[in-house]
């Protein structure tokens, strides 16, 4: 029943910021992830089982000097678990989308870009936490990082996952199905992924080396997540990667931040821009 | 008080890839009234819904609100509308209290102000004591309560409801009419609906009936009927085509056949009756007298009958 208000008829003065609306809209992506347990589950359970059975299971064949398989693939993982995440938090789009939230959204008085923005910094902080929970875990196994480079590689993985999220956005935005999201994960994000230095290093280019090594070894170099997982990597075991040169081709941990960073930049404008548009997606 | 009409619509067109969903549309309505809007669906009112509730930009035409245009001042005229979309528009895995905060966030309302509407219109709506469930476990009728809830946080001047009866029980249908009456009556806000059900047209101030991306007739329910003039007469019989041109031919009656039934106005119902059966009683099975329902209205001035137009624009 409507209890009469007398001040119900003066119209109330409304200061809408997108800042605040973008920090409701992130909080929003934090509770919902932790009330589905199986995200969770699947967001950090997945790549730890990949780092468990890659990690027994490589380490006799691996030949990296210095180093064991299950050590090498910490950082490649750190990053699956970001794309991961990142991955889930804006395949929720689709998800709002259909279940009509977006919609009341897009009516309110706040500019689209916060919308951009509170998925992005929802999506990065539930990334970045995560995997630090896999790198306090990876500590136990005897790897040593410094509390600065532990700093630095928090930071690094924030920066990635932003660029993550924002790709996710990018592709969720014009998708009407989750189905259609999981056939580009495959076709693009997970070969991203494996294509970065994760899973096997990236070949240094000499004399010897044929067509099909030079063009993966092009193709790695123009992967922007490469530099993430190489300033990851330069973070964590700074001592061991100088002596790497003539094996592993690796980029200065300065290139690391600056393409990470830009990547990101870049994966943020275009994601606020094209929210900017309406779209026909606007109306289902 | 802002003396403009509350929405003031002049030749608003509307197309979408192959298809006109609006025919140089013009209409007005005054602050205060409840206003709905009926016809099949593909008749044009989802895309009418859209445009006013700044959904879409409108392609041709001028949308006024409270006298704010929805292309020049779009933010200004989302803080005094409210929407309520045919799906709910809730976070399923939030509590009703999150879902209205969310909301507060878009439109700007915080603190102790977001704490005393939250509890305003949770007390309006008889919320308060499952303003702690997750959405997902409410019925169909509490969502709605919710997504009107969030719809009048941020007190709108205007409330838009698109189809807002579909998939309530008769019962909470009648519960939501209360309300918005309650809130027009109380507080002034100006209610503008969308519908496909006729018996729901009935209960609003005014009534535009739209067909084809057109309005075709627009007044009180009452008007509306009286438009049309005196009775309707309904005939079920065998050869309902045969009688039927016997009927026009005899009296002049404009007679029309839908679904086997025949069916007719006729200014004076009564003697109507009396001058069929006297001629024909051994042809007719049941002949039924009554006025005219929005539904006479609808056939009248369409030639389609309601639910037909709708089967056709489906198809189509």
């Amino acid at each position: 029943m409507l209890q009469n208000d007398q001040n119900n008829t003066t119209t109330m003065v409304l200061k809408p910021t997108p800042w605040r609306a973008a920090a409701m809209l992130s909080w929003r992506e934090m509770i919902r992830f932790l009330r589905q347990r199986n995200r969770v589950v699947g967001a950090v359970g997945q790549p730890i089982l990949f780092w468990l059975l890659f990690g027994t299971g490589m380490n006799r064949t691996f030949d990296v000097p210095g180093q064991n398989f299950s050590e090498y693939f910490v950082p490649g993982t750190l990053v699956l678990i970001l794309l991961f995440t990142a991955i889930f938090a804006t395949i929720s789009i689709i998800e709002d989308r259909k279940e009509g939230f977006l919609q009341a959204v897009l009516v309110a008085p706040t500019p689209r870009w916060s919308l951009v923005l509170g998925k992005v910094v929802g999506g990065t902080a539930l990334a970045v936490g995560q995997s630090l929970i896999f790198l306090v875990l990876s500590l136990t196994l005897g790897i040593r990082v410094g509390f600065a480079d532990a700093f630095g590689v928090a930071a690094l993985m924030a920066v990635l996952a932003i660029g993550l999220t924002c790709l996710g956005f990018v592709i969720a935005w014009k998708l009407d199905s989750t189905q259609g999201f999981h056939a580009i994960m495959n076709l693009l994000l997970m070969p991203m992924w494996l294509l970065s230095g994760a899973f096997f290093p990236v070949p240094v280019l000499n004399a010897g080396a044929g067509w099909g090594e030079m063009a993966l070894a092009g193709v790695m170099r123009i992967n922007p997540v490469t530099y993430g997982v190489a300033g990851i990597r330069q973070l964590m075991f700074p001592d061991l990667v100088d002596g790497w040169s003539e094996v592993i081709w690796q980029p200065s941990l300065v290139a690391c931040w600056i393409i990470t960073a830009g990547f990101s930049s870049c994966m943020f404008l275009g994601a606020s821009r094209l929210a900017m548009r309406p779209t026909r997606g606007d109306l289902l | 008080m802002n003396s403009a009409p509350a929405i003031e619509v002049a030749e608003l067109s509307h197309a979408y890839r192959d298809r006109q969903a609006l025919r140089a549309v013009s209409f007005e309505i005054a602050a205060g009234e409840i206003f709905a809007f009926l016809g099949p669906n593909g008749g044009g009112k989802s895309t009418l819904f859209r445009v006013l509730s700044t959904l879409m930009p409108p392609q041709h035409g001028r949308v006024d609100i409270f006298g704010q245009s929805v292309v020049e001042k779009q933010f200004v005229v989302r803080e005094t509308i409210g929407v309520v979309f045919q799906a709910p528009s809730l976070d399923k895995k939030l509590t009703v209290d999150e879902n209205l905060s969310q909301q507060a966030a878009l439109y700007g309302l915080h603190g102790a102000q977001l704490r005393q509407r939250r509890e305003e219109v949770l007390q309006q709506l008889g919320l308060v004591d499952r303003r702690s469930d997750l959405t997902e476990t409410l019925s169909g009728g509490l969502r709605r309560r919710v997504d009107l809830a969030k719809g009048l946080l941020h007190r709108p001047k205007l409330l838009l409801l698109d189809e807002p009866s579909t998939g309530l029980d008769p019962g909470a249908r009648s519960d939501l009419w209360r309300y918005l009456q309650q809130l027009r009556d109380d507080f002034g806000v100006t209610i503008v609906l969308t519908s496909h059900l006729l018996e729901e047209a009935d209960r609003a101030d005014r009534v535009a009936v739209l067909h084809r991306g057109q309005i075709v007739a627009k007044g009180t329910p009452a008007e509306l009927r009286a438009s049309i003039g005196g009775d309707s007469i309904s005939i079920e019989c065998e050869r309902p085509a045969e009688l039927a041109a016997k009927i026009h031919q005899q009296f002049g009656f404009e007679v029309s056949v839908i679904d086997e039934l025949i069916r007719f106005p006729c200014p004076d119902g009564a003697a109507g009756v009396a001058q069929v059966m006297q001629e024909y009683s051994d042809e007719v099975h049941s002949i039924k007298l009554g006025k005219p329902t929005l539904e006479d209205v609808f056939i009248v001035k369409t030639g389609h009958r309601f639910w037909q137009a709708e089967d056709a624009a489906v198809a189509s």
